[in-house]
């Protein structure tokens, strides 16, 4: 077999291999979509759930899982931020930055449902948060602070030193060079890694099920002080994503509309989180196109 | 039979026809000296990659460094305004307007304002051609507008690059050309007004055009600067500088006025470095 017949036959190989994974994927995805588009309705989005009969929908689930959001990158991004910054721009070889990186890989290893039981025993339990927004933004955080800690360091590598030599030549203090420099450069990079991450923590479940809870109260959406009980901004109250709804009424669930319900949430589900991957490059590269012409 | 004793040592000899080393004496034609180093020693971990780096520059004169690759020609630029702090060690003196700078108490950001440096890849900032200018004034002053508005315009001036960018000084400094770029970036060194400018090969990512329009350049800044610049370019070094230094295996082999240097050398090194007979 000459070199030529072996390189074709690789290339067939591998445009296979590429061939069916994209064919999964929307193969699912259109599996996903035609089962639960149909049962999509301004109804089914904005009302509350019903446990035993037909005709509930998952508008507290779809607010919670958007506010848990919120406020997860709230915590984790300038949590995460600071450490790649520290880890890319100052950290020098040496034991300390070892163990940070190791604590970091570690963390990014766990199992959701590991990081989800550590929040119930800490948070849940032993600090008295209860299933909660509030223990639930901070599994979360957990959750997301390794991956989007290395996402934001690989943004900040990926500018060329040329920049950071330029900065001290200019007489720029090395904090000043990143403020100014470094950070505005890798913005593009960050935000599509920003938001690639959102949609990995919007579809989250298993670290939720044990710290948020699995109900949904019932929120008084004219109440916005987030001291009373009712409000959809209190960060004490038990509140259900929409994923963890999604495992919910697929394991326990008893009213009639059962396969509708989970059917169209799964849908609403997986229309948000490819709109978060979708808009990530977009959004990433119009920043970039902006810096670069503008 | 020829008596040996009546023969002068071999280095003897040497010494007296072909010097291993010679470094014109700044000291005595009155030059004013703008920098110079004394007993430089730049070490990378333990390797010693610069020694013997003694070397004084006129002040408003073009310097050249040439040299083959390794030889230590950015080791020492690098060493001016210690650029290579976090990298390597460096022993010895660095005087400047009369004080050591290559002492701990510096304030090394201070020093870098009056010795600029500009790279061999055109670095500009991803901030506006304006920007880049006036970031790094804005830093540190206070600036009004119309102040901010004149030194942009000068800095550009200087640069040769007023003409080609003066309608789009909020375009992003990025989509500028290599030439463009590298001019840009010589133009925000000059902003800061410094005193000397530390250039490490600033036309050789550029094509023949851009690199003659960075030459240019830098013989309208001589009036007011005084530049060191390494380059590769033997050319180069011999059209634009007024001296020249030939470093070798990091050591300085000849420092002399540039039309010595490219006629007649002194050292048999550098005539064999200069007639491409290595490196
Ligand atoms: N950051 C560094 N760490 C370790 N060694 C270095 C570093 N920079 C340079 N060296 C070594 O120091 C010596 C001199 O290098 P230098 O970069 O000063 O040479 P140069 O004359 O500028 O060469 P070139 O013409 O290729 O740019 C070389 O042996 C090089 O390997
Ligand atoms: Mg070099």
């Amino acid at each position: 077999m000459n070199a030529k017949t072996a390189d074709k036959i690789a290339t067939g190989v591998i445009y296979a291999i590429s061939g069916i994974v994209a064919l999964i994927l929307i193969s699912m995805l259109a599996f996903i979509l035609i089962r639960g588009v149909p049962h999509l309705s301004w109804h089914f989005l904005t009302s509350p759930a019903r446990a035993f009969e037909a005709g509930g929908g998952i508008g507290i689930q779809l607010f919670n899982s958007f506010y848990l959001l919120i406020l997860a990158m709230l915590i984790s991004f300038p949590i995460a931020l600071g450490a790649a910054i520290y880890l890319n721009e100052y950290a020098k070889k040496g034991r300390f930055t070892s163990i940070v990186r190791t604590a970091i890989e570690i963390l990014s290893s766990l199992p959701s449902v590991v990081v989800g039981l550590f929040g119930f025993l800490i948070f849940v339990v032993q600090f008295g948060f209860g299933f909660s927004i509030l223990s639930g933004a901070i599994a979360l955080t957990i959750f997301n602070l390794p991956l989007l800690t290395r996402s934001i360091e690989t943004s900040l590598a990926q500018i060329p030193n040329l920049q950071r030599e330029a900065g001290s030549a200019l007489g720029l203090s090395r904090w000043e060079t990143v403020i100014h420099v470094i950070l505005p450069a890798a913005v593009p990079s960050i935000v599509t890694g920003v938001v690639l991450s959102a949609g990995r923590v919007f579809g989250e479940a298993a670290a939720l099920i044990y710290t948020a809870g699995q109900s949904a109260p019932a929120l008084n959406f004219a109440d916005w002080n987030p001291f009373n009980i009712s409000s959809p901004l209190n960060p004490m109250r038990p509140a259900e994503t929409l994923a963890v709804h999604i495992w919910k009424i697929n394991s326990e669930g008893i009213m009639p509309d059962l396969n509708a319900v989970s059917a169209g949430a799964s849908a609403v589900l997986i229309i948000v989180v490819l709109l978060f991957n979708f808009s990530a490059r977009k959004i990433g590269a119009k920043l970039y196109k902006k810096l670069t012409s503008a | 039979m020829v008596n040996n004793s009546d023969l002068k040592p071999v280095s003897e000899f040497i010494t007296e026809d072909k010097p291993e080393r010679y470094i014109h004496d700044m000291s005595t034609d009155k030059h004013e000296i703008a920098i110079s180093t004394k007993d430089l020693q730049v070490y990378y971990g333990d390797n010693l990659a610069l020694s013997e780096g003694d070397l004084a520059f006129e002040r408003y004169k073009i310097t050249s460094l040439i040299g083959a690759s390794g030889s230590g020609k950015s080791t020492f630029l690098r060493s001016l305004n210690r650029m290579n702090d976090s990298v390597a060690t460096v022993k010895g003196n660095i005087m400047y307007r009369g004080l050591d700078i290559n002492k701990k108490a510096i304030d090394v950001y201070e020093m870098r304002r009056h010795i600029g440096m500009v790279f061999q890849r055109p670095n500009p900032f991803a901030k506006s051609i304006y920007n880049n200018i006036t970031f790094a004034l804005t830093q540190r002053g206070h600036y009004t507008k119309q102040e901010l508005d004149e030194i942009v315009e000068t800095s550009l001036k200087q640069a040769a690059l007023w003409d080609q960018v003066k309608d789009e000084l909020n375009k992003s400094a990025l989509s500028l050309s290599g030439g463009q770029a590298q001019r840009l970036v010589i133009a925000r060194a000059l902003a800061l007004k410094p005193d000397i400018l530390l250039l490490d090969e600033p036309s050789s990512a550029l094509d023949p055009i851009s690199s003659a329009q960075v030459e240019d350049t830098l013989l309208e800044l001589k009036n007011q600067y005084t530049i060191i610049i390494v380059t590769h370019n033997m050319q180069q070094a011999a059209r634009i500088s007024d001296y020249t230094a030939f470093f070798h295996m990091g050591k300085v082999i000849e420092y002399d006025l540039t039309r010595k240097i490219f006629t007649r050398p002194k050292v048999a090194l550098t005539n064999d470095y200069i007639s491409g007979n290595f490196g």
